[in-house]
């Protein structure tokens, strides 16, 4: 356990008496009270989660939109001064590295925020990618802690607790929080409305208490990953690998390959040819918890492979995402999930699998 | 239960499973505190059926949370006679009350000696403090 990184909060949490597990190299808060609870208060009112394990990268410079057009999946162009995008970061072959979020926080500047188990790879691919180019590419990882505050009273608890004017949806503004500089990000993972704050780590803890005095309930990556699955939003290691291109992930509404970004070329094929495998969200129907790895049967034919499964506290059954043949990836299609030798009947839904 | 416990009048399997004594041919079976806490809340009680055979070490059962699914195994040999039906529709009360309402199954045991081999709660305390 020696050489796992803690956030700012990690006093925080074991104050709190939480479940404190290795996860991306970091040791992180999996729930305090109970996942089933942490997940209802999101739901139903508001939730807080450290994310200060997640990355971020700073580009900067006048060739800042044409680097970004290069390494990103989407059509940054598109980004305005003050916007939200969300991109695959994909290898030639279209293979997905990362996900992220892009931030345009000016006119030639960006912040893009990795996944932590991907953060010094992205690094080293956008290092690589950006020479000749005219812009700067920084690790700023630990110039932030991440806060996200989600649940229907997310927005209001959190402006009015700290004292800040929140940007809507899809927006990023500059704000203090805790009297510093800070982030605010009409972003989130959890499928309700809410803002994801880029804080300074030293207020970090002092913001955290602010926010739990105001009733919103700390929340662990447990409830985290039923919230995100409930809302079919990619684990990218579990739905989104170098295995799989974007197509075949259903995010084919993120990559403009008109851009000419890398991996563009052979997503335009997998585009033209139509994918080998789909990802598809299903239900359990009656008892069972599909789990990544699980076969997904039909007619008595291995047709696929559950890539997130877990219990869905909102629904109570078994929900989860599974790369499907084709033609079995349509709402209302029945299979069946191999879960550890037992055939569990489900269907296969439209996203989201809770809420709209 | 909040509070870790370990009753005096129980008898432990390294696994995390106590068996309560009830005369010399039956007894009743759960998983301990230390089980339940390290699983999370459950979710999903698959029980074996009653006349089924368990064998002493070996999976007889799941117990399953948000997070994750765990054997159950079993820490004496016989058949089982009964199986809690209450959890089917209240699977959290192996949470709330491991050693009482959270009992997973009643067994006839097949070679009560076993109980010998198995561990008091001073002894599972050291085990687990041992880690």
């Amino acid at each position: 356990m020696d050489d796992l990184r803690r956030t700012p909060l990690y006093e925080k949490h074991v104050e709190l008496g939480a479940k404190v597990v290795p996860f991306a190299g970091w040791e992180m808060p999996v729930s305090y009270e109970g996942i089933l609870e942490e997940h209802m208060a999101v739901r139903t009112h508001a939730g807080m989660f450290d994310v200060s394990h997640m990355g971020e990268v700073e580009v900067e410079g006048p060739g800042a939109l044409r680097f970004l057009q290069l390494a990103l999946s989407n059509d940054v162009a598109k980004v305005q001064i003050g916007g939200a995008q969300y991109s695959c970061l994909c290898a030639e072959d279209g293979g997905v590295l990362d996900d992220l979020f892009a931030y345009r926080l000016g006119g030639d500047r960006y912040l893009l925020v990795t996944n932590s188990a991907n953060h010094e790879a992205d690094l080293a691919w956008l290092g690589r990618w950006s020479r000749g180019e005219d812009v700067a590419v920084r690790d700023v990882a630990d110039r932030y802690a991440m806060l996200a505050v989600q649940g229907p009273h997310a927005r209001a608890i959190a402006a009015a607790t700290l004292g800040v004017d929140l940007p809507p949806r899809m927006r990023v503004a500059a704000v203090r929080i805790g009297g510093r500089p800070a982030l605010a990000c009409g972003t989130g993972y959890t499928g309700e409305d809410g803002v994801e704050l880029l804080i300074d780590p030293e207020v970090a803890p002092a913001v955290w208490a602010e926010l739990l005095d105001a009733g919103v309930v700390p929340c662990g990556l447990g409830a985290r990953d039923t919230l995100r699955l409930e809302a079919c939003f990619h684990l990218h290691g579990q739905d989104l690998t170098p295995e799989r291109n974007p197509i075949e992930a259903g995010l084919g509404w993120c990559c403009a390959e008109g851009t000419g970004f890398i991996g563009s070329e052979s997503i335009a094929r997998v585009r033209a040819a139509g994918p080998r495998e789909k990802l598809a969200p299903f239900k359990i129907e009656g008892d069972g918890i599909p789990r990544q790895g699980n076969p997904v049967l039909a007619a008595e034919e291995e047709v696929g492979v559950v890539s997130s499964g877990t219990f869905s506290p909102s629904l109570e059954i078994g929900i989860g995402m599974a790369y499907l043949r084709p033609d079995l990836a349509e709402p209302g299609t029945e299979v069946e999930i191999d879960v550890r030798g037992k055939r569990r009947p489900a269907r296969v839904a439209s996203k989201p699998l809770y809420g709209t | 239960m909040a509070e870790a416990t370990y009753p005096d009048d129980l008898r432990y399997h390294d696994q995390h499973d106590w068996v309560r004594l009830d005369g010399d041919e039956h007894a009743v079976f759960g998983i301990t505190w230390y089980a339940q806490d390290s699983l999370g809340e459950v979710v999903f009680y698959d029980p074996p059926e009653v006349g089924a055979t368990v064998d002493k070490d070996s999976s007889y059962a799941e117990v399953e949370s948000v997070k994750a699914v765990s054997d159950v195994i079993a820490p004496m040999s016989g058949e089982v006679v009964e199986v809690n039906e209450a959890l089917a529709e209240a699977p959290e009360r192996i949470n709330e009350d491991p050693y009482g309402e959270g009992w997973l199954v009643r067994v006839r045991l097949t070679a009560p000696g076993e109980a010998e081999g198995l561990l008091d709660a001073g002894e599972y305390r050291k085990l687990l403090e041992k880690g």
